[in-house]
């Protein structure tokens, strides 16, 4: 079976800076792959290429076997997959029920009523219920965010991108979120998952990819990634963040 | 007590008043048919310029560029004496609505692209993640946002159109300004003018206050 997400050969440079030297990346169906690296590795550039919100110069993304280019089938195509946002990106004008009743409404085409239902169902599973009807303003970051991942398991997408979700957070609001996700994982969601926690991405991802200079260095599963790098830059990479 | 009478004559103000009153309200129909007309034309305009395709944008760029640069009674008078040379006629009443519709699209249409630019890319590159396309993304995401930066700038344009309908009676408009001077002709004394003053600033005092107000609401909103 052909995997959900092909990605061959992606190129992708911002005038002189190559930010991404050729990428060959396949993700499985209900798989959790981590991307972890340094910053600047081409790793949120990887993800935000998957739905095009970068455009790169050569190579192909495949998602469920549909080219990702543009055109009349782009925004079908984006709608299979959800993105949660390091700033969250809430749509500030709208409540947290509205901000995740707008895709399933006029996208999916629900009525008003079906899409506020599976609304309320989706910001009880992050559990903001309570908090359906205030504005992102007046919940916390924490809580944004949340209501960001219901926003994007409301157009039940195949998969589910997440660029450094918690980066932006306070401390004590990380493991809300966190929390939220590996939930997520444990029901079968496939998610590509950028991050820097790396105590989550041990205990959460099927696979973790490690980037460096926009290419894919190593990528195994968590136990051997952790314990047993093969690559020299995989090693030093992970003394330097391990260290403290 | 000549000068009251001169300026301020209670018999000609009173015998003066329903022409006046006729005229402000001529003035406040052409007011609002520009400032709508202007409204939506300059939002379309705006779109145009920020989402044409290249040729439609340069177009609407030198639109803009044109109609912000050449002086509201030149074109005017163009639209009412010089279209009459190429078989069209307008009323002055049309005439003036054109003229006053085709300047404020353009400002309009420059405020609105300033409104949406200030929208940060986060918002459209949510809308786009969630499959919106491009009419549900500007009418439920970015419009609704872009609107309210606007709402002080705006009502600031509006203000502009309106004061620029006394531009309409040099075309024979029977608008406020009109009405006056053919009260004052009639007269022989000036306190026509002075009550159409008063009557376009009962009209517009309240409206500069309101943008002042806006203006306060939104510096604190946006705190």
């Amino acid at each position: 079976m052909a995997a959900l997400i092909e990605i061959r050969a992606l190129h992708k440079s911002y005038g002189r800076f190559e930010a991404l030297r050729g990428i060959d990346l396949d993700i499985a169906s209900g798989e959790v792959v981590v991307v972890v690296g340094p910053s600047g590795s081409g790793k949120s550039t990887l993800i935000r290429c998957i739905n095009l919100l970068e455009d790169y110069q050569r190579g192909e993304v495949r998602v469920d076997g549909e080219k990702v280019q543009r055109g009349p089938a782009l925004a079908r195509v984006r709608a299979e997959v959800g993105m949660v946002f390091q700033s969250f990106n809430l749509f500030p004008h709208l409540n947290a029920l509205a901000n995740v009743a707008l895709g399933p409404l006029r996208v999916r085409h629900l009525s008003r009523q079906a899409a506020n239902e599976r609304a309320l169902a989706l910001l009880e599973r992050v559990g903001l219920a309570d908090h359906a009807h205030k504005l992102p303003g007046q919940l916390s970051g924490g809580q944004q965010q949340r209501v960001a991942i219901a926003r994007a398991l409301a157009m039940e997408p195949k998969v589910l991108l997440f660029d450094e979700p918690t980066s932006a957070l306070d401390p004590e609001m990380v493991g809300e979120v966190l929390d939220v996700m590996q939930n997520l994982a444990r029901t079968g969601v496939t998610m590509v998952i950028v991050t820097h926690e790396m105590g989550f991405a041990r205990r959460v991802a099927h696979r973790i990819v490690f980037m460096e200079g926009g290419q894919v260095v190593e990528q195994s599963a968590p136990e051997q990634f952790f314990s047993a790098p093969r690559e020299p830059r995989t090693r030093a990479f992970l003394q330097a963040i391990l260290q403290h | 007590m000549d000068l009251i009478d001169t300026f301020f004559n209670a018999k000609v103000f009173w015998t003066a008043l329903p022409q006046l009153l006729e005229g402000l309200w001529t003035t406040i129909v052409l007011g609002l048919v520009s400032i709508l007309a202007g409204l939506v034309t300059g939002l379309a305009m705006a779109l145009v310029r920020l989402y044409g395709v290249p040729a439609l944008r340069a177009a609407a760029r030198v639109y803009t560029d044109v109609m912000r640069s050449i002086p509201l009674l030149v074109l005017l008078v163009l639209v009412y004496y010089a279209l009459p040379f190429v078989g069209i006629r307008l009323t002055s009443f049309m005439a003036a609505a054109t003229a006053l519709t085709l300047v404020s699209c353009a400002y309009t249409a420059e405020i609105f692209r300033a409104g949406i630019e200030a929208i940060p890319r986060g918002q459209f590159e949510a809308a786009q993640a969630i499959g919106l396309g491009f009419f549900s993304s500007m009418r439920d995401v970015i419009l609704p946002q872009a609107f309210r930066i606007v709402v002080p700038p705006l009502t600031s344009n509006c203000i502009n159109v309106l004061k620029d309908t006394a531009l309409a009676s040099v075309v024979a408009m029977p608008d406020l300004l009109k009405q006056a001077t053919q009260a004052q002709a009639l007269a022989a004394n000036p306190t026509p003018l002075i009550g159409a003053a008063l009557l376009y600033l009962l009209l517009l005092l309240p409206l500069v206050r309101l943008v002042g107000y806006f203006e306060a609401r939104h510096r604190k909103a946006s705190r």
